[in-house]
């Protein structure tokens, strides 16, 4: 183990620990903000029940989150300073206008909401979660213009020995970052949608706070069909673009060997590495990843033989995971259009293995995430700025093992201690339900 | 107008305002279990800075991203140069944040005593490692062309402890006497007595650090060639006095306000002199990185100010209406009928 293998699963460590909450962030403070617009403007009380026993679970993630996240911004210049200043001229601008204008908003907000109770009025109130959710999308728009760069680089020039920034336009526009952020925005709201249709299960089954948890679960599965049909629209767009702009990714995620035009998608397929072919394809669809790729039946799919060996990615876990967050998401779509035509016939307490289903279903969404990012991240490798930067000329120089191996036992451990408290509280306040959160002193917050 | 010296101001202003806000959250922090002497008192202490620090820890992370955009050889190499430093620091605010959120979540005595030991742990470590850090900045990091020479214990030279040391009292008075203003009763009282006995070791490691200065940095070189700028130090020391003259009278809001001044006197005295380096090289100023030598290009400095200029005012003004919001003392009291009350 070197210096860059360790940096680059410090990296990936510290990343898919933070994403663990981004998500959820995301999907939450839309639907807290949707409950407490209901109370305003209805006036039930049940519905400003729902924003705070929703919006607790909320502040525990949205706490982790934002902790988690500060790691991310030192670590470029901490472990991949080799890179930062390369490329910091183009790179570092949108990390700092996401502080300047998202992260800022986030937090104060996030304040005045957790605090403000008695302090502002009703519609201030819903204003100030609703600027929280605004707030969270913008952050993640900025880093994934700042990611869609390191994928496909544009609107820069390579001058002074750096690159640089010439047409700021071309970054805020470049489609590879804005595909992007509409397909993990959305898939943020799936995991929300998820959570609460779940949690709210787990209560149903157990008859408790029926009206409370049915309204919750009704509202989620609204939420999550439209995100969870929006993940795959989006999702098709980005694809296509991810074959034009990275080949060498799209080919990976498809495990596709050879080049050729008319491509079937194999229905079934095991990418055999070492021989440069497939160990198993089986159950060809003709024609289908062309029209997927290039919405087209004839054109070219290009192969992995193509690219030179030091220019592709690592095919098994890039077409593992891209396969597996597939499948994911067309579940989802099921799962979602099933929970809202229950819900809307008054079903969902006749079939409890459907609720507990759903309660299992949890993590699901999560994982889909997680995987996304795995075929994302391992697909852009060997580069760290894609075609432009090869990840292994970006690590700093002048950090020694010692101090990454310290590191990463450091961030292993303090990581794995704060997701166990997590999860642990989580799940306890998941389960209390509104009533016992919502009694004045004895109530969690009021200790 | 040469947007390096624009930059280099508001990267100057961002540690600042940085240093002042989050200082008395710090401060408050490493006071928890000497002020808070009951469960009461340290909730109070809790949620007299729960709903801001948060937004008062994003000037770091924009400290840090400013840095990045505008000057990305100073963020490369110093971040990587302060490898093990910025990663307790990290660690320490990784805890530290918890600590707040989690500390209520659980009713038993071994779950409250362990994060109230995190919060006084994790507030102590960043105060002293930024202090470190800047007094090495200052004195310069010993790097020339094959890079940086230096290790963990190697910043911690006498210079650079007696900085660490600067920071933890200023910001141990600062947390003081926010402590002060907004509690109520016994823990006001305690927390007042507490800020002028703190004052006087805090005034003794200042004059040491101004006169050490003198010995371990260049600082001085720039207030000699502009004496003028010497009202940047000046207004440091009157407003460090003047908070003990506030405390006299008992104007704990008068005194807390100088010490804002303080501490961003303190942070300008040394930005100043600094200039125009970022990170000096104690070894061969040829090396130093400058305001000139590793910023971004023209180009992103200007998009970056059209950024920071219709932003920042943006900012503070919405921070302002939350520190109005959230005005007055917390108490046992207004704790009781606070549902949402860490």
């Amino acid at each position: 183990m070197d210096v860059l293998t360790l940096s680059r699963l410090q990296f990936a460590i510290t990343s898919m620990f933070h994403f663990i909450f981004v998500p959820l962030t995301l999907g939450l403070s839309i639907l807290v903000a949707a409950m407490e617009t209901r109370y305003v403007i209805s006036g039930n009380e049940m519905y400003m029940r729902m924003a705070k026993f929703w919006g607790k679970l909320f502040l525990i993630n949205f706490a982790l989150g934002v902790v988690t996240g500060i790691t991310l911004e030192f670590q470029f210049g901490m472990n991949w300073a080799e890179y930062s200043r390369y490329v910091g001229d183009i790179f570092g601008a949108p990390l700092a206008i996401e502080a300047t204008v998202a992260f800022f908003l986030e937090s104060v907000f996030i304040g005045v909401w957790a605090f403000g109770w008695n302090k502002v009025g009703k519609k201030m109130h819903a204003a100030s979660i609703w600027i929280v959710a605004l707030a969270t999308n913008l952050s993640g728009l900025w880093i994934l213009l700042a990611n869609g760069w390191m994928q496909h680089p544009v609107g820069y020039v390579l001058r002074n020995g750096r690159a640089e920034m010439v047409d700021f336009m071309a970054l805020l526009t470049n489609p590879f970052g804005l595909l992007k952020f509409g397909h993990q925005i959305v898939s943020g709201y799936t995991v929300g949608a998820f959570f609460v249709m779940g949690v709210s299960a787990w209560h149903l089954l157990r008859g408790r706070n029926r009206p409370f948890f049915k309204a919750s679960f009704g509202m989620a599965a609204v939420f999550a069909l439209v995100s969870t049909l929006m993940v795959a629209v989006v999702g098709d767009f980005h694809a296509v673009d991810v074959a034009k702009t990275q080949p060498a990714k799209f080919a990976a995620m498809e495990s596709i060997w050879d080049s050729c035009r008319n491509a079937p998608m194999h229905l079934i397929a095991f990418p055999d590495e070492k021989n440069q072919c497939n160990l198993v394809s089986a159950l060809p669809v003709p024609g289908m990843l062309s029209l997927l790729a290039y919405h087209d039946l004839n054109a070219e799919v290009r192969g992995l033989n193509s690219f030179p060996k030091e220019d592709r990615p690592p095919v098994l876990p890039v077409f593992l995971s891209f396969r597996a967050m597939v499948g994911l998401g067309t579940l989802f779509i099921i799962l979602a259009a099933v929970s809202l035509f229950f819900h809307r016939n008054n079903l969902l307490e006749k079939y409890p293995w459907f609720l507990r289903l759903m309660v299992f279903c949890i993590p699901l969404p999560y994982i889909a995430n997680q995987l996304g990012w795995v075929v994302s991240e391992v697909g852009r490798q060997p580069w760290i700025v894609y075609g432009l930067m090869r990840t292994s000329d970006a690590v700093s120089k002048s950090i020694d093992l010692s101090q990454v191996i310290g590191s990463l036992l450091g961030f292993t451990l303090l990581y794995g201690l704060l997701g166990f408290v997590d999860i642990y509280l989580l799940a306890k306040f998941a389960r209390k339900g509104p009533e016992e959160t919502s009694t004045g002193a004895t109530g969690a917050f009021g200790k | 107008m040469d947007l390096h010296i624009v930059w280099f101001v508001l990267w100057g202003v961002l540690w600042g305002v940085y240093f002042m806000l989050d200082g008395f959250v710090l401060g408050g922090g490493m006071l928890h279990r000497v002020l808070g002497t009951s469960d009461t008192d340290r909730r109070v202490l809790i949620n007299s800075y729960g709903p801001v620090w948060d937004g008062n820890e994003v000037w770091l992370v924009t400290a840090g991203g400013a840095t990045f955009a505008a000057f990305p050889t100073t963020y490369a190499l110093m971040f990587s140069y302060l490898y093990t430093p910025l990663l307790l620091l990290l660690f320490a605010l990784i805890v530290r944040g918890v600590s707040f959120e989690f500390r209520g979540k659980e009713d038993g005595p071994l779950w409250k005593g362990c994060w109230d030991w995190a919060i006084v742990v994790s507030s102590f470590i960043p105060a002293l490692l930024f202090g470190v850090a800047f007094g090495n900045i200052f004195a310069g990091l010993p790097m020339d062309e094959a890079g940086y020479h230096g290790s963990l214990i190697y910043l911690l030279n006498p210079y650079g402890i007696v900085s660490g040391l600067l920071f933890v009292l200023l910001f141990l008075e600062h947390g003081a006497l926010y402590a002060a203003v907004k509690s109520t009763g016994s823990l006001s009282r305690r927390a007042e007595e507490l800020a002028k006995f703190l004052w006087v070791p805090l005034l003794v490691v200042a004059v040491g650090f101004l006169a050490y200065s003198n010995f371990a940095t260049k600082l001085y070189d720039n207030y000699l060639a502009a004496p003028v700028f010497a009202v940047v130090p000046l207004i440091a020391v009157a407003a460090l006095l003047a908070v003990r003259l506030f405390l006299a009278k008992g104007e704990t809001l008068a005194a807390f306000a100088a010490s804002c001044a303080t501490i961003l006197g303190v942070v300008f005295t040394g930005v100043v002199g600094l200039f125009p380096n970022l990170i000096p090289s104690s070894l061969d100023a040829a090396y130093s990185l400058t305001i000139y030598n590793s910023s971004s290009s023209d180009y992103t400095l200007r998009i970056m100010t059209v950024v920071a200029f219709v932003f920042v005012p943006i900012v503070i003004a919405y921070k302002i209406w939350v520190y109005r919001l959230f005005r007055g003392r917390v108490s046992a009291e207004t704790l009781a009928g606070d549902h949402e009350a860490y």
